[in-house]
C-alpha cells in the first residue's frame, strides 16, 4: 500500500498533439557548444512554427531541468519569453531529478486535466556537458574573508592563509549523480541491482550493444523524425544523436573497465547512459484547446504514477511505478502494446524486467499477489534507449513519451507505458494510449 | 501636505518654443519647437533661446536644465528646410551669428547649467548642450550624439567646432565632426563628451544632483593642450587631411578640409576660432556640394515618407532561399524586430545562412550579448516552409529561374494568408511571367534588395501597371519603412530602375578594357567622377556571369550593346570576385591592385563617356516612366549605386553641368 495516494481522478481527457526534440549531443569532456537554454529553444521554436497558434495562446510552459547553469535560473520562464510567448505567459521549471522532463508533462496533464489549463508546452532539459565545476568549501570561506578584507594588511594576511588544496573544484555533475543520503553514486546503485539479480557483465553488454544496434536501425527507418536540426553559431548542422555506434560489438564492450565499484565491478560507461545534451518539447492540449485550435492528437496521456523505494536500488523505480501505473488503470501487462523504460544503466532495465517476473519481488515489494509478468523483449526501447542515444536527465522523461506515442502511432497500437528511475529511490511512469 | 514648489511658465506668451519653470530653486528650460514633429532650429528658435537665457540670468536659483518637451527627442539639429531657403549670404551670416551668440550666453550664465540628453541630440543641438556646463544622457539605444554637418557639406556653425575640441581634445573631436557618426551613450561618456549616463530613470534625479554639487567640468586632458601649439596642429592637421583624402576627394568635399583648416589655422584655446568657424560654414553653405547634399537630405527623406508605416503591420516575415541574398534579407528582418522564418530543403544551406547571420549581428551589436540573443531569437530556420501559413510577408530569393520560381509561387499562393504580402527579389525576371501561375497574379510584388543587404539602403518596390494591386504596393512600401529601408516604386521592365542604369555604365567600362585602356584607369576615371566604385571592380564584385546574364536581358529588351570580352570571361570561368578572377585579381574577397595604368588617352573624356552611358539610360528610364519622377530616379541612383551624392543624382548632374 503507497504511503501517499496523489491521484484523483482525471476529469477531462489531455492529449499530446505534436513534439519535437533536438538531436542528443554526447559530452566530449570539455562544455559543449549548446546551452541549456539555446538546446530548449533549438527543440521548441521549430515545434511552434507547426502549430496553428501562436506563443502567446499557450498557457503555461512547464520544464523540467536538473542542471540550469548560473544564467538559467528558472529556465522554462526563459524558455517561455524568448519563443515569443510574451509577458503574460507564466511558466516555472520543475526538478525530480532523472523524472524532471516527466514531472513537466505530469505537471501539464494533471493540471489540463483539472481544467486549470487548455494548451500547455512542457518538457524538459539538459546541458549535461556544461553543468558547472563549483569552489568547494574551503575556498569559499576563505574568499568570502578576502573580500572581507578592507586594509591593505588584512587582504595580504589572507593571501597568507590560502592554500593549494582550496582550488579544488567541486564537479557538480559527480555530486549530482551521487546520491547524497546513501553515499553511493548512481552506477554503484546499478552494482546492487546486478549484485542482487546476478546480472553478468556480458548480458549488461549485449544488451548495450542491442541498443546502438536499434537505434542504428530507427536511424535508417526514419523513426526518429522527432528530431528538428540544431544550428550552431559558426553555421554547423547537428542532425543526429551522435553517442550511437553502429558499430558496437560484445567483445569491443569487453574492453572497457569498470567506473564504478573499481576493479571488479561490472557497470561500465558502455552499458550506463551516457552523459549528453538535449532537449524534448511538448504541446499538450483539452479537447477544447483542440477544437479550438484545428490541433490533430497523436496520443492521449494519463497522470504519471510516482513510487519510493531504497535510494541504494533506486533503479528498480520502474518496477515499483509500473505495477502502480497497471492497478491504478486496471491493466495487466498483456495489455500494454509498447515499454520504454529510461535506460540510465543496462543493468538497471534488465534488474525491473527481472524483478517485474519474480514472485518474491513481486509480492514482498511491490505487495502483490501474482507476478506482474515478463515484459517482452522485443517490445521493450525497440528503437534504442539512453545507453545509445544519451541521457540529459532533464529531457529523458519527455523524450520517452515523445517517443513512445509516435511508436503507438506508427505501429498503430493502442497502449504504452513509459517509466524511469529517479536519482534517490524513486520511480515514474505513465501510460500513454492511442487517441 | 506637499507643497507645489513648481511656478508657472516664466516665459511671456511671445515665445512659442520655449517654457520656463521654477522648481525648488532649479530653472527648467524646456524646448518644444512649434508645429514640428521634432526640435529642429530656426533663426526663430535661436532668437528665442538667446532671449530665454536673458531671463534666466535675471532669476535666484542654483542653476539651470535644459531639456526636451518632446518625447521625439532632444534636439535634432538645424532646420534643414530654413537652412536651404537661407539663399542670400547676408540672412545666412545673421543666422550664424544669432546662433553663436545664444550659444555664448548660454555659456556665460553664472549658475551651473546642465543639458539633459534624452533621445537623439545631433547638430546644432549637440552644439548648444555643449554650450552647458554638464550634459547628461539618458542610457538607451534611442540615445544618440552626433555632429553630422559634414553629410550635408558644412560643419558645426554654432561654436560646437571650438567646444567639442576644448571638451574633449582634437583628436577625440574631429574624427565625430569629420564622420558625422552617432555617438552612443556609453561611449559618449568614455569619451567624456558627456558628464553622466544613467537609466532614464535616474535622469532627473542625477541632473538635479549636478546643480547641487557641481562636479568639475568635463574638459580636454592637459596633453591635449600640447596637440594645440602651432607646431603640432601643422602634424596633426597634415595627418588628417592624408586620412579624409583616402574617403573623399577636397573638390568634391571641401567641408572636411575646410573644419581641418579652421583648426589648424586658429587652434580651439583661442576665441579667434569662433568668428573662422561662423566664416568657414558660410563659405561652405554656397557650394554646389552643400546644396546637394541637401538636396540627397530631402530625397531621402521623400522616399521615407514613401513608406507609411501605419497602413501596415508586418510581424511575421518568410523568405525562402538560402543563399547569401535570402539570408541577409532574413538577417536583416531578424535584427528590425521582425520574426522571421528562412526556408531552404538544405540544412546545411540553414547552416550557412545561421552562421553569417550570427557574424552579421556581432558586427553589428559588438558586445550587446541581449540585441544579439533578440536577433537570433528572431530568427528560424525552416526546412520545411511551415512559415508560409502564419507569415505576413513571404519574400522569394531563390537563384533566377522562372519555372523554379512558379512552382514556389503556386504553392505559397496556397498557403499564404490572404492578405499576406507575396513578393519576389527577383533581379531579371518580369513580374507578370512569376505571377501567370498564381489565382491572383495582382498579388505579386516585386521587393528587390541589393547587395550587400546590411549596408544598402534602397529597396525597390516592383510593379506592373494596371495589374498589381495598388493596396499591396503601398503595403510594400509600408514593410520596406518598417524594415529600415528606403522604398522605391518601379515599374516592373528589364533590369528594372538601378541595374538598368548601371548595366550601360558596367558595359561601357568592358568595352573601354577591350579597347585596350588598363583596367585600373577605366575604374578610376569613373571614380574620380565621385562613383563608389569603377565599372570594372563593379562587374568582378557583381559577378560577370550575372552581368552577362542581365546584359543579355537588356540586349533583347532596351537595345543595350553587349561587348563580346564579357562572353569569353564568362565561358574562361573568370567570374569576377566569386571565382578570384574578372577584370581583377581577388584574394579573400580583397581586390588585387593591378600593375598596368599607363594609358596617354584624355582621361576627362573617358570619364564623361561612362558616366553618359549611365545618365542617357537615366533620362530613357524618366521618358519610359520607369519611376514618377526626376527627383525619384536621383534618389534611386544614389541610394541604390551610391552615385556620387555631391552631385545630387545623375538627372541633377546633368541640368547642373548644361
Amino acid at each position: 500500500m503507497a504511503k501517499s495516494n496523489t491521484q484523483k481522478p482525471m476529469t477531462r481527457d489531455v492529449y499530446l498533439v505534436d513534439g519535437a526534440r533536438t538531436p542528443f549531443l554526447k559530452a566530449r569532456g570539455k562544455p559543449g557548444l549548446f546551452s541549456a537554454i539555446e538546446l530548449a529553444l533549438g527543440a521548441s521554436k521549430p515545434l511552434m512554427l507547426r502549430q496553428p497558434f501562436e506563443a502567446s495562446d499557450l498557457d503555461e510552459v512547464i520544464y523540467g531541468c536538473m542542471m540550469p547553469s548560473e544564467d538559467e535560473a528558472n529556465i522554462a520562464r526563459v524558455l517561455a519569453l524568448r519563443i515569443g510567448g510574451g509577458d503574460k505567459l507564466t511558466a516555472y521549471t520543475v526538478q525530480r531529478n532523472c523524472a524532471s522532463g516527466m514531472q513537466a508533462v505530469d505537471n501539464a496533464v494533471r493540471n489540463i486535466s483539472h481544467g486549470y489549463a487548455d494548451l500547455i508546452m512542457a518538457g524538459g532539459v539538459d546541458s549535461m556537458s556544461r553543468a558547472p565545476l563549483l569552489l568547494n568549501s574551503d575556498m569559499t570561506h576563505w574568499l568570502s574573508g578576502f573580500y572581507g578584507a578592507k586594509t591593505f594588511g588584512a587582504k595580504v594576511k589572507a593571501i597568507s592563509k590560502l592554500r593549494g588544496p582550496f582550488f579544488a573544484p567541486v564537479i557538480a555533475l559527480m555530486r549530482g549523480l551521487t546520491d547524497p543520503v546513501v553515499g553511493l553514486n548512481m552506477g554503484q546503485t546499478a552494482e546492487n541491482l546486478a549484485y542482487r539479480f546476478n546480472i553478468s557483465r556480458t548480458e549488461m553488454d549485449q544488451y548495450s550493444v542491442d541498443s546502438h544496434l536499434r537505434l542504428t536501425a530507427a536511424m535508417k527507418a526514419g523513426h526518429l523524425d522527432e528530431i528538428e536540426p540544431l544550428y550552431d553559431d559558426k553555421g554547423n548542422v547537428y542532425n543526429e544523436d551522435d553517442g550511437v555506434r553502429p558499430d558496437s560489438s560484445v567483445e569491443k564492450l569487453a574492453k572497457l573497465k569498470p567506473f564504478f565499484d573499481k576493479p571488479y565491478g561490472k557497470v561500465t560507461p558502455a552499458n550506463s547512459s551516457q552523459i549528453t545534451d538535449g532537449a524534448t518539447s511538448l504541446i499538450i492540449a483539452s479537447e477544447d484547446a483542440i477544437k479550438k485550435h484545428g490541433l490533430t492528437p497523436i496520443a492521449k496521456l494519463n497522470a504519471a504514477q510516482w513510487a519510493g523505494l531504497s535510494p541504494a536500488e533506486m533503479g528498480l523505480g520502474p518496477a515499483h511505478a509500473i505495477s502502480k501505473t497497471l492497478e491504478e488503470h486496471k491493466l495487466t501487462q498483456k495489455n500494454i502494446d509498447y515499454w520504454e523504460i529510461n535506460e540510465a544503466f543496462a543493468a538497471q532495465v534488465q534488474a525491473c524486467v527481472l524483478a517485474l517476473n519474480d514472485a518474491d519481488y513481486c509480492k514482498n515489494e511491490l505487495g502483490l499477489s501474482k507476478t506482474v509478468g515478463q515484459i517482452p523483449e522485443d517490445r521493450l526501447n525497440v528503437d534504442g534507449g539512453a545507453v545509445s542515444l544519451g541521457h540529459p536527465v532533464g529531457t529523458s522523461g519527455a523524450r520517452i513519451i515523445l517517443h513512445l506515442a509516435n511508436t503507438l502511432q506508427r505501429e498503430n497500437a493502442k497502449k504504452g507505458i513509459a517509466s524511469l528511475c529517479i536519482g534517490g529511490g524513486q520511480g515514474g511512469s505513465m501510460l500513454v494510449e492511442a487517441p | 501636505m506637499s507643497k507645489n514648489l513648481i511656478t508657472a511658465n516664466l516665459l511671456s506668451e511671445e515665445y512659442q518654443h520655449f517654457s520656463l519653470t521654477v522648481e525648488d530653486d532649479i530653472a527648467w528650460l524646456s524646448i518644444d519647437v512649434k508645429d514640428e514633429g521634432a526640435n529642429v532650429i530656426s533663426p526663430d528658435v535661436v532668437t528665442e533661446l538667446d532671449n530665454a537665457c536673458d531671463e534666466i540670468a535675471k532669476l535666484s536659483v542654483k542653476g539651470m536644465i535644459l531639456l526636451s518637451g518632446k518625447s521625439s527627442g532632444f534636439i535634432a539639429g538645424a532646420d534643414v528646410k530654413k537652412f536651404r531657403e537661407l539663399t542670400d549670404p547676408e540672412e545666412a551670416r545673421v543666422f550664424i551669428k544669432a546662433g553663436h551668440d545664444a550659444c555664448q550666453k548660454l555659456e556665460d550664465l553664472k549658475m551651473p547649467t546642465v543639458a539633459m540628453v534624452e533621445g537623439f541630440c545631433m547638430g546644432g543641438g549637440l552644439e548648444i548642450a555643449l554650450s552647458c556646463d554638464y550634459i547628461i544622457v539618458d542610457d538607451s539605444p534611442s540615445t544618440k550624439l552626433s555632429l553630422p554637418e559634414v553629410n550635408l557639406g558644412i560643419h558645426p556653425g554654432f561654436g560646437g567646432t571650438v567646444r567639442s575640441i576644448r571638451r574633449i581634445g582634437v583628436m577625440k573631436a574631429m574624427p565625430i565632426m569629420l564622420t558625422g557618426k552617432n555617438i552612443l551613450p556609453r561611449q559618449a561618456k568614455k569619451m567624456g563628451l558627456v558628464d553622466m549616463c544613467v537609466p532614464l530613470r535616474q535622469l532627473k534625479s542625477s541632473a538635479i544632483q549636478i546643480v547641487l554639487r557641481k562636479p568639475t567640468k568635463k574638459q580636454a586632458p592637459k596633453s591635449s593642450k600640447l596637440l594645440e601649439l602651432k607646431p603640432m596642429r601643422t602634424i596633426i592637421a597634415m595627418q588628417m587631411r592624408k586620412q579624409v583624402a583616402s574617403k573623399a576627394k577636397q573638390e568634391h568635399y571641401p567641408a572636411p578640409y575646410a573644419l581641418i583648416n579652421l583648426w589648424e589655422a586658429n587652434g580651439s584655446a583661442s576665441d579667434e576660432m569662433y568668428a573662422a568657424e561662423a566664416e568657414s560654414v558660410l563659405q561652405l553653405g554656397m557650394t554646389d556640394t552643400a546644396r546637394n547634399l541637401a538636396r540627397v537630405f530631402f530625397l531621402q527623406n521623400r522616399l521615407k515618407a514613401l513608406g507609411d508605416k501605419s497602413l501596415f503591420t508586418p510581424k511575421h516575415v518568410h523568405v525562402i532561399g538560402g543563399g547569401v541574398m535570402g539570408g541577409d534579407i532574413a538577417a536583416w528582418c531578424a535584427m528590425q524586430g521582425m520574426k522571421v522564418t528562412i526556408q531552404d530543403l538544405s540544412a546545411d544551406a540553414l547552416g550557412r545562412v545561421m552562421g553569417r547571420a550570427m557574424t552579421g549581428f556581432k558586427r553589428r551589436y559588438r558586445k550587446d550579448t541581449f540585441r544579439i540573443m533578440q536577433a537570433k531569437d528572431n530568427l528560424t530556420p525552416d526546412l520545411n516552409g511551415h512559415g508560409i501559413a502564419s507569415a505576413d510577408v513571404i519574400i522569394e530569393a531563390i537563384y533566377e529561374n522562372l519555372e523554379a520560381k512558379q512552382s514556389i509561387f503556386k504553392d505559397v499562393e496556397a498557403k499564404a494568408k490572404p492578405d499576406a504580402i507575396i513578393a519576389t527579389n527577383t533581379s531579371s525576371i518580369q513580374l507578370s511571367d512569376i505571377a501567370k501561375v498564381m489565382k491572383k497574379p495582382q498579388r505579386l510584388v516585386g521587393l528587390h534588395f541589393f547587395n550587400p543587404v546590411f549596408k544598402m539602403p534602397l529597396l525597390e518596390i516592383v510593379y506592373t501597371p494596371k495589374k498589381t494591386n495598388v493596396t499591396v504596393i503601398k503595403q510594400a512600401q509600408s514593410f520596406g519603412a518598417h524594415i529600415g529601408k528606403l522604398p522605391l516604386p518601379v515599374k516592373s521592365s528589364p533590369g528594372f530602375l538601378i541595374n538598368r542604369i548601371l548595366m550601360p555604365y558596367i558595359l561601357e567600362g568592358v568595352t573601354a578594357q577591350q579597347e585596350g585602356i588598363p583596367v585600373a584607369v577605366v575604374d578610376k576615371a569613373a571614380v574620380d567622377y565621385g562613383m563608389p566604385m569603377g565599372p570594372l571592380e563593379l562587374a568582378d564584385t557583381v559577378g560577370l556571369d550575372i552581368c552577362l546574364n542581365v546584359g543579355k536581358i537588356l540586349a533583347d529588351t532596351v537595345g543595350v550593346t553587349l561587348p563580346t570580352a564579357l562572353d569569353s570571361e564568362v565561358a574562361a570561368g573568370k567570374l569576377g570576385k566569386k571565382s578570384g578572377e574578372g577584370f581583377y585579381q581577388w584574394k579573400n574577397g580583397k581586390k588585387q591592385d593591378s600593375s598596368k595604368n599607363d594609358w596617354n588617352g584624355d582621361i576627362q573624356q573617358l570619364q564623361d563617356r561612362l558616366i553618359e552611358k549611365l545618365t542617357n539610360e537615366s533620362q530613357k528610364c524618366l521618358d519610359e516612366g520607369i519611376v514618377e519622377d526626376a527627383d525619384l530616379l536621383d534618389a534611386g541612383v544614389i541610394f541604390g549605386t551610391g552615385f556620387a551624392p555631391f552631385r545630387g543624382g545623375p538627372m541633377n548632374a546633368v541640368t547642373e553641368s548644361d
